[in-house]
């Protein structure tokens, strides 16, 4: 579709994108708005007035901040470990022909593809069944089976356009397989691993399906949001708490986007 | 440049890695093994691993008077399934996966159509930005602020005031299976809220497909006489379905498994993953969890089956 | 005469694929030898045996005496320049031509400064600083030939090297490679698919197709006397000429060449020498070729017959008879009888 540069688009269709679009962020916009509401009680809108104290409330609560620190832990040991097991599968599937690459993609896609739940009450129940007790550690075990596919998908893409003749250069100047990896392969993927290392982080951050049946007592953001959803306690703690989750998954997304845009993209369908 | 070294062999450096590369260069094998073996590993054994016990426990049965497990083959849980109120809950649950997964075509499609077709540059960027920040922000953040929108005192309660359409919202609420007390307490607002956090994961496939398709194959459409809806219909259409296919994958069976956002935002009737919460936590009854689970399995399965003949992996 | 590059019977087959089916070739030091086919005749897949990328399924391979049949590439003193150039996108000019050396442990002043005199050499100097986005294909190009020679190797693989260039640029280059060839002394082998570019290149050609060699030979003796009806219609777009026709021109019974520009209009009189041979037919097709126009002639029993003729010649109208004629030696009889 790149034949009709100077076409513009009809009306209607103007119209329809920019609604789906609006519908898209207008949501995310007015928790910001939420976070300075001085209504404690309800969900007033318009809020009757705008405070800056909730912030300062929500500094103070070392639940968040435990909750908070737990997430940052799981998500950075999840994503090393996806970022090992993603590349290894990306660069086994990318550099050789063999049989079975399909079936390896679709192994790799599952714990996507099946709703979360299930990747959730198969695991807990391993967990019981293996008589292993819920603990740090089997939060980061579920988080990284699902974050392997984001830096699969990211690296898949990256070696399609650095294999072949690239390393077979490098090998007939004389480089063996490690000065190949370490000088060429290396710095081409780079950009991408770290990227999809990004998106892994973002993923583990907010996720919340899985981390329910993994957890046991330990709170991350997510879980600790969700108990405030169902359970609410300080209202204006959770806006401000939901706006700091927005601002930090913004972040390592918009950092992999600019890691990528020359080039592949982020593999957005892989969340 | 002149000399030429005499040597047509070369010795190779000495050391561990450099002999490790030649053995890796003579048994390229070996290297796939040992780079395939971990993520395998960690897939196959514990992911898969897994699932298998977990459908595996579908065929047992529970103890009516101990809640103990009982470790015999049987098909009784799954008889279970088809008892009304568990039906209901499939039944439930299908249907909403399916209509939310027409409804973010239908609004996924024109922002799709335009930033494959229109959009350049600096704009193809921002809608792809646009489409990728609230893909990827917070599920729960997401969910939270449709509770603010839709409550009594909420937002969209007051945006209806200012247009005097408050009757509409009352005469809507009032309506049978859709309405309820609130927006936020109704299936409307579970629907409003599913198309809204699983409609982006719709425009990229879509945006894809269109993608590959050659703006003059539309011209040449609207140049044969074609009306634009006779366009959309044989034309854009056919050429955007692997694409939506693709999309749908992820709207359905997202759907299919979530329990967050009916138990937040919807009516107290049970959807198959608050089901499956239900029957694994405060019921204890592994096996009829299990069995819960087996079919949105089943179902993604087929879809899966379905979508790849239609060539929709290309798209994704 | 030491031997560069020795096939003795190799075979590369990929499953019932036979890319190379027990080649013989012996490359010489110090020559220009190129191989030439059509695509999926087997000349890249020799190249790729001799650069160490694939490994033979059968045979031996010898390259200056010594075996390598197991060899790395990365052990192997030959270098290569690739068909897309292959240049490291990461890295700048300079540090693309230095790869080699680095790799090897060279100082990092020593090897910048080779680098700097490769680029000098290829007619890019000053240009270390870009990026490989940043050249023009025949820049690059000469990048990968310097990235290679740097390294001083004692055969040069060429990959198709000029494929990707517009016609001008492309001459240009044939000739610089002939000239820089010559002055390093190093051996060349160079696969192509154009026929024109080894004929004017190469010291010695061996044409390729199905997998085995159909000749070998200088670019005279490939281009004058093809032994195969492949090697004449490949090289030079020769009239082929079946036994029957052959014979009834009065030769023996065999397939045989003829070169279009041997041929002249009318019975061929005036300071043309020799016995002449004359055969006669229809006008069915002309074209404007610039210098010189090409007649198509029907000559009987289905034979056609293309004829260059000068320019400044009067051109034939289609449908009339003519006669053309050609010294008797240059018709080529080829080995293949029926």
């Amino acid at each position: 579709m790149r034949s009709d540069r100077s076409a513009s688009a009809p009306m209607g269709l103007k119209i329809a994108a920019a609604a789906g679009l609006l519908f898209l962020h207008v949501p995310i916009l007015l928790i910001f708005l939420y976070a300075f509401t001085t209504e404690e009680k309800s969900y007033q809108f318009p809020p009757p007035g705008y405070t800056l104290k909730w912030l300062a409330v929500a500094w103070d609560r070392p639940d968040v901040w435990a909750a908070l620190g737990l997430s940052v832990r799981v998500a950075s040991i999840a994503t090393a470990v996806a970022l090992v097991l993603g590349t290894l599968c990306a660069a086994a599937v990318s550099q050789t022909r063999f049989f079975g690459r399909e079936t390896i993609s679709l192994l790799v896609i599952l714990p996507i593809a099946l709703p979360g739940i299930i990747t959730g009450i198969a695991l807990r129940s391993a967990f019981s069944f293996a008589e292993i007790p819920f603990s740090f550690w089997t939060i980061v075990l579920g988080h990284a089976t699902f974050c392997v596919v984001v830096v699969y998908n990211n690296a898949v893409a990256r070696f399609r356009r650095v294999s072949g003749s690239l390393i077979e250069a490098s090998m007939d100047l004389g480089a063996d397989g490690f000065q190949t990896f370490r000088y060429v392969i290396l710095p081409n993927i780079g950009t991408a691993l770290l990227a999809g290392g990004m998106l892994a982080f973002a993923l583990s951050f907010d996720e919340v399906i899985v981390t329910t049946f993994t957890a046991g007592q330990q709170q991350t953001l997510p879980i600790w949001m969700l108990e405030e959803l169902v359970r609410p306690r300080q209202r204006p703690v959770t806006n401000v708490v939901a706006m700091l989750v927005v601002l930090v998954t913004l972040l390592p997304i918009l950092a992999a986007y600019y890691l990528t845009r020359e080039g592949d993209q982020v593999a957005g369908a892989g969340k | 440049m002149s000399a030429i070294t005499q040597t047509s062999i070369l010795e190779g450096r000495s050391g561990t890695f450099a002999r490790l590369s030649d053995f890796f260069w003579r048994n390229p094998k070996i290297l796939l093994f040992l780079m395939l073996a971990p993520p395998l590993l960690w897939l196959g054994i514990i992911y898969l691993g897994s699932l298998f016990a977990l459908l595996l426990q579908s065929f047992f049965s529970i103890d009516e008077f101990s809640g103990l497990i009982n470790y015999e083959f049987t098909l009784d849980t799954y008889r279970q399934l088809l008892i009304p109120s568990n039906f209901d809950i499939i039944l439930r649950t299908v249907v909403m996966a399916a209509l939310v997964t027409l409804a973010s075509a239908v609004i996924a499609f024109p922002i799709a159509y335009y930033a494959a077709r229109y959009a350049r540059g600096k704009w193809k960027a921002l809608f792809y930005l646009g489409v990728m920040l609230p893909l990827w922000s917070s599920y729960l953040v997401k969910v939270y602020a449709w509770k603010l929108i839709l409550a009594k005192e909420g937002i969209f309660t007051w945006f209806l005031a200012k247009l005097h359409l408050t009757w509409l919202l009352d005469a809507w609420l009032s309506l049978p299976v859709v309405g309820g007390n609130s927006l936020s307490i109704s299936y409307t607002g579970t629907f409003i809220v599913f198309v809204y956090v699983w409609m982006p994961f719709m425009i990229l496939p879509i945006q894809a497909a269109l993608e590959r398709v050659p703006g003059n194959l539309i011209e040449a459409s609207a140049d044969l006489g074609g009306n634009p809806a006779q366009t959309f219909r044989h034309v854009l259409f056919p050429l955007a379905l692997p694409g939506i296919i693709a999309g749908s994958i992820f709207t359905f069976s997202l759907t299919l498994g979530d329990y967050i956002i009916p138990q937040i935002i919807g009516s107290s009737r049970l959807f198959i993953g608050q089901a499956v919460y239900a029957q694994q936590g405060t019921a204890g009854n592994i096996p009829l969890a299990a069995a819960f689970t087996v079919v949105p399995i089943v179902i993604m399965g087929f879809y899966l089956w379905m979508a790849k003949k239609q060539g929709a992996f290309d798209a994704l | 005469m030491t031997t560069a590059v020795l096939f003795d019977k190799v075979s590369r087959h990929f499953g019932s694929v036979r890319a190379v089916d027990s080649v013989d070739l012996a490359v010489v030091e110090g020559e220009f030898f190129a191989m030439l086919g059509p695509s999926g005749s087997g000349k890249t897949t020799c190249l790729r045996l001799m650069a160490g990328f694939e490994q033979p399924t059968g045979g031996h391979i010898e390259i200056f005496g010594e075996t390598a049949e197991g060899v790395p590439p990365y052990r192997r003193n030959v270098n290569t320049v690739f068909q897309d150039y292959a240049l490291f996108p990461h890295l700048s000019i300079l540090e693309n031509v230095a790869y080699g050396l680095m790799v090897k442990g060279v100082g990092k002043e020593e090897r910048l400064k080779a680098a700097e005199d490769a680029l000098a050499m290829v007619k890019l100097p000053g240009y270390g600083t870009r990026r490989p986005g940043q050249l023009s294909g025949g820049q690059r190009q000469r990048v990968a030939l310097a990235r290679a020679l740097v390294n001083r190797p004692r055969v040069l693989l060429l990959d198709e090297p000029l494929g990707a260039l517009d016609l001008k640029l492309r001459e240009q280059m044939q000739e610089e490679l002939k000239t820089l060839q010559k002055s390093l002394g190093i051996t060349f082998v160079f696969v192509t698919h154009d026929q024109g570019e080894a004929l004017s290149m190469a010291d010695r050609v061996a044409v390729f197709n199905d997998g085995r060699i159909q000749q070998l030979g200088t670019p005279e003796e490939v281009y004058k006397r093809p032994q195969t009806r492949f090697v004449a219609d490949f090289v030079g777009s020769s009239n082929v000429l079946s036994p029957a026709f052959v014979k009834s021109l009065g030769y023996p019974a065999r397939y045989a060449s003829l070169r279009p520009e041997a041929l002249s209009l009318g019975g061929g009189t005036g300071d043309v020498t020799g016995e002449r041979k004359r055969v006669t037919g229809t006008v069915v097709a002309t074209s404007f070729l610039g210098a010189a126009n090409r007649v198509t002639v029907e000559a009987g029993g289905g034979t056609r017959i293309a004829a260059m003729v000068p320019a400044s010649e009067a051109l034939p109208e289609q449908g009339s008879g003519v006669t053309l004629s050609f010294a008797a030696h240059d018709l080529h009889l080829m080995d293949e009888a029926a």
